[in-house]
């Protein structure tokens, strides 16, 4: 009967080398493979890359990839939250978009002390998300539409529609002025910025998306929830069986995609611009997908993902000057994401097998001292 | 130097990661006859005909058939060579004929060119037909070639099969497992087709583990054991104890109750509970069922495979509506209650498919403890799941039914069926439910477990447990239950007292007798 506890606890070493490898071994098969991709363009590969190499030894460029990393991490986590029970959330662009002009709409007709209007408008940002967001998940829950489609759909919507209220209600029209823009929210709704050296900013909201991160941690992998979650991802039948309502965790989940979604322009609009605009960033809920994948979903891997996109795009403009298209930019971040998620295939792989086989091996030795 | 045998496997190794599944085997089968292999599940019988059927490559080893050794990539190489294998799981598209299903992918046609000339071919259906009815004529199957697969039963679905694997040119039939499926009168059809086969020259490899029907049509036994050969018998030779013993290496272990433990207090009643197959479609598929369990009684519930055994579970277990009928577990009425509150009411399930139905096969055993039983203080309090005492929790469960693992902290996929299952029904039972639904428990399970899993039961059912037994081995039923029921077609077909019941008898009602009202 003793047989089963002879090893409890072992540490297994080679699984965690081949997961520190991986993500080494997916960075050098990227290189490589952009590496060809330019040269097969005529592009001189070096060149790219020392650029890209001279960028990392400057102060600024890390500013500036902070910055850019923020909203892509917030982003990701949105994304990650639904990856967690494979809930596809695409919607996350739309869900974001919407909150923006939400907040301009809440925070311009209040007047509030700093701090308050600030919360006010982030909590405006996730309830605008969320709103957004549960059509389809009510979609998917009462008529079992797939809420990729209906997410996808509903960005094209978010789209037309904000454009719509833009121009025919918020837009002020000023002479002269060739990016229209909002009424501008007071200063009391202003987030300040962390960090700010002539024109390089890091925004406030850095320590928001740290708390979202911790968060988002503690919720999934500590957490009743979290784990009702993680088992509706990895085996529905199961969770189901185990009486976890699937409908209750496909609206909670989506709801909370889409209530971090919302805080995805935040920085843009509570740290930067103070106005919906017509020369906001946009596409972050697209980068969000990729940013998850790289990170693979991990709340420490995601702040990995998001500053090295956040770093590759601040690094764009750079290239161009040095007569590289900055598109190259775009053609490395993906390449990186499609090799990481192949490697990390691999990866899982190996390490299943070997720990198959280490589990037996234990077992036959185990087996073997009590004969 | 007898003639060359139509089959011949020497010294076959075949290694997967961490197991060893083919260790030394070997065997011959004779040309035009019956030869079962039988053995536990898990012993390594599958592994041996996929070797056969070349799905895989051995390690070591030599394959010939009729003398000459070969080498298979690839089951169409096995084909080939007039190998074929007639599936536990039939491979038939519903919606076509029974002749469009046999000539799928072999399809006589004009012109004949070779495979690789992207050209269309006509199909020639007369030529089809002319060889299908001769086929037919020649081993004596009967059934009908122009009628759609969806409306045959099971037993004509097995016979498009095997005349499927014939059509191909196949000399050695391959079944595996092929009575699981049947009723008992569905096999003597399916043994006097076999006969026929054999009549006619084919060779037969009939893979099963019920050994009544292995002695009754087998001219030679080879019994697998630990994934090796162990020895080869005629059927003349031994009977079905002296079979099992050498089947499992030891003296059978018996299930039984000693005594009964049957208490006056009710614990489950179901009082006519009917469940359709799905919103969409209203055939019923459990039909009036009505029974009471007792605290300290084992109900078991007999039938071939797919009469609304588990529907009635999933009924129970408030996965599936019911459309009229009311389940009672003590005093709460459960037909207003979800899964959840449910379980949380005291129902335990072990169920029918462990990887579908109850494990996450990539999380670590501890996490696997804690699914379905999560608001219990045992694993954590308020919102929050307690990994330290899900660990403890795990770890005395393992202990207590001998889990074969390394640690808490491997994935549910590194432990082998039986231990998975021994994991499922540690979870179900130390969770003290006042209900087992108790599915196939001791499915795939190596002899020592299921003596574990058996002795457990029996200890709860002594501590006032009430269990719903499902199963397929009718010696586990007989000696298990208090109670015996038949379940035909989604209706209760017989009520039998486990104490004079024969397997027999059980097999008739199972078949769709029905017992006449005392």
């Amino acid at each position: 009967m003793k047989t089963a506890s002879i090893t409890r606890r072992n540490v297994n070493w080679g699984n965690i080398a081949i997961s520190l490898a991986a993500p080494l071994v997916a960075l050098l098969v990227a290189t490589g493979l952009t590496s060809a991709l330019m040269a097969i363009s005529g592009i001189d590969p070096a060149d790219a890359f020392s650029t890209l190499g001279s960028r990392m030894s400057e102060r600024t460029a890390w500013i500036d990839a902070t910055q850019r990393a923020v909203p892509l991490y917030i982003s990701a986590i949105a994304v990650a939250i639904g990856f967690k029970m494979n809930l596809f959330n695409i919607g996350v662009e739309g869900q974001y978009r919407v909150a923006m002009l939400t907040v301009v709409a809440v925070g311009t007709s209040v007047e509030l002390p700093p701090v308050l209007h600030v919360t006010l408008c982030i909590v405006a940002a996730m309830a605008a998300g969320a709103l957004w967001a549960t059509i389809p998940a009510l979609l998917k829950v009462y008529r079992g539409v797939s809420e990729v489609i209906s997410t996808i759909m509903l960005n094209y919507i978010a789209t037309g529609v904000l454009a719509f209220l833009f121009a025919e209600v918020f837009a002020i029209r000023e002479e002269g002025r060739l990016n229209p823009k909002s009424e501008e929210l007071p200063k009391s709704a202003w987030m300040p910025n962390l960090v700010s050296e002539n024109l390089h900013n890091i925004s406030g909201f850095i320590f928001v998306a740290a708390a979202l991160g911790v968060a988002y941690y503690v919720l999934v992998w500590k957490s009743r929830f979290g784990f009702r979650l993680r088992a509706s991802g990895t085996n529905p039948t199961a969770a189901r069986t185990a009486g976890i309502d699937p409908k209750r965790m496909v609206v909670s989940a989506m709801l909370l995609s889409g209530a971090v979604a919302g805080l995805v322009g935040m920085p843009q609009v509570l740290g930067d611009k103070h106005a919906y605009s017509s020369d906001l960033q946009l596409g972050l809920g697209f980068s969000g997908i990729a940013v998850a994948l790289l990170g693979r979903n991990s709340p420490v891997g995601i702040i990995a993902a998001a500053m090295t996109f956040g770093f590759l795009d601040s690094a764009a403009p750079f290239l161009d000057l040095e007569s590289i298209p900055k598109e190259i930019v775009v053609i490395m971040q993906g390449v990186l994401v499609l090799t990481v998620v192949v490697v990390y295939e691999i990866a899982r792989r190996v390490k299943e097998r070997r720990t198959q086989e280490r589990a037996s091996r234990s077992l036959d030795a185990a087996l073997a001292v009590a004969s | 130097m007898s003639p060359a045998a139509a089959v011949e496997l020497v010294g076959i190794w075949k290694r997967f990661p961490g197991v060893i599944a083919n260790r030394d085997i070997n065997l011959r089968v004779d040309r035009a006859t019956v030869h079962s292999l039988v053995g536990e599940n898990g012993a390594g019988k599958s592994t041996l005909m996929k070797t056969l059927y070349g799905m895989h490559r051995p390690d070591e080893g030599t394959i010939s058939i009729d003398g000459s050794t070969v080498q298979f990539r690839s089951p169409t190489d096995a084909i080939a060579h007039g190998i074929g294998m007639v599936h536990q799981h039939f491979m038939l598209a519903d919606n076509l004929t029974v002749t469009e299903n046999i000539i799928l992918g072999a399809e006589p046609v004009w012109p004949e060119l070779p495979r690789w000339v992207p050209l269309p071919r006509v199909v020639r259906s007369e030529e089809a037909r002319r060889r299908l009815t001769q086929l037919k004529d020649d081993y004596g199957i009967d059934v009908d070639l122009d009628e759609t697969v969806e409306h045959l039963g099971v037993g004509e679905r097995q016979r498009v099969e095997i005349l499927k694997v014939l059509f191909r040119g196949a000399r050695v039939l391959i079944l595996d497992e092929p009575t699981a499926v049947l009723v008992p009168q569905e096999v003597d059809e399916l043994f006097s087709n076999l006969r026929n086969l054999v009549a006619e020259g084919v060779t037969v490899i009939f893979i099963s583990h019920k050994l009544d029907e292995v002695l009754a049509i087998s001219d030679d036994i080879t019994v697998v054991r630990d994934g090796t050969t162990v020895t080869t018998v005629k059927p003349s030779e031994v009977d079905k104890r002296r079979l099992g013993e050498l089947m499992v290496g030891s003296e059978l272990p018996q299930p039984g109750t000693e005594e009964s433990t049957v208490t006056d207090t009710v614990e489950l009643s179901v009082r006519d509970v009917s469940a359709f197959a799905s919103e969409t479609d209203d055939r019923v598929v459990v039909g009036n069922v009505s029974f009471d369990i007792h605290r300290g009684e084992v109900l078991g519930i007999a039938g071939v495979e797919g009469n609304g055994q588990f529907e009635l579970v999933e009924a129970i277990l408030g996965l599936r509506p019911t459309t009229h009928g009311t389940i009672l577990l003590g005093d709460t009425d459960l037909s207003t209650l979800g899964v959840q509150e449910r379980r949380d009411a005291g129902i335990g399930y072990i169920p029918f498919d462990r990887h579908r139905e109850a494990l996450l096969l990539e999380s670590p055993l501890w996490e696997n403890m804690i699914l379905g039983h999560d608001r219990s203080p045992r694993f954590g309090s308020g919102a929050w799941i307690s990994s330290r005492r899900a660990q403890a929790e795990c770890d005395t469960a393992v202990d207590r039914f001998a889990v074969a693992t390394p640690g808490n902290a491997v994935p549910a996929y590194a432990l082998s069926g039986g231990n998975q299952q021994k994991l499922i029904a540690a979870r179900e039972m130390t969770a003290g439910p006042s209900l087992l639904i108790a599915a196939h428990p001791t499915r795939g399970v190596d002899v020592g477990a299921q003596a574990a899993i058996w002795e457990e039961l029996r200890r709860a059912r002594a501590n006032g447990l009430a269990v719903l037994l499902i199963s397929a081995d009718l010696d586990e039923l007989i000696g298990l239950s208090d109670t015996l029921l038949v379940m035909f077609r989604g209706e209760v077909t017989a009520h039998l007292d486990p104490a004079t019941a024969t397997p027999e008898q059980l097999g008739m009602y199972m078949a769709g007798e029905r017992q006449a009202v005392a």
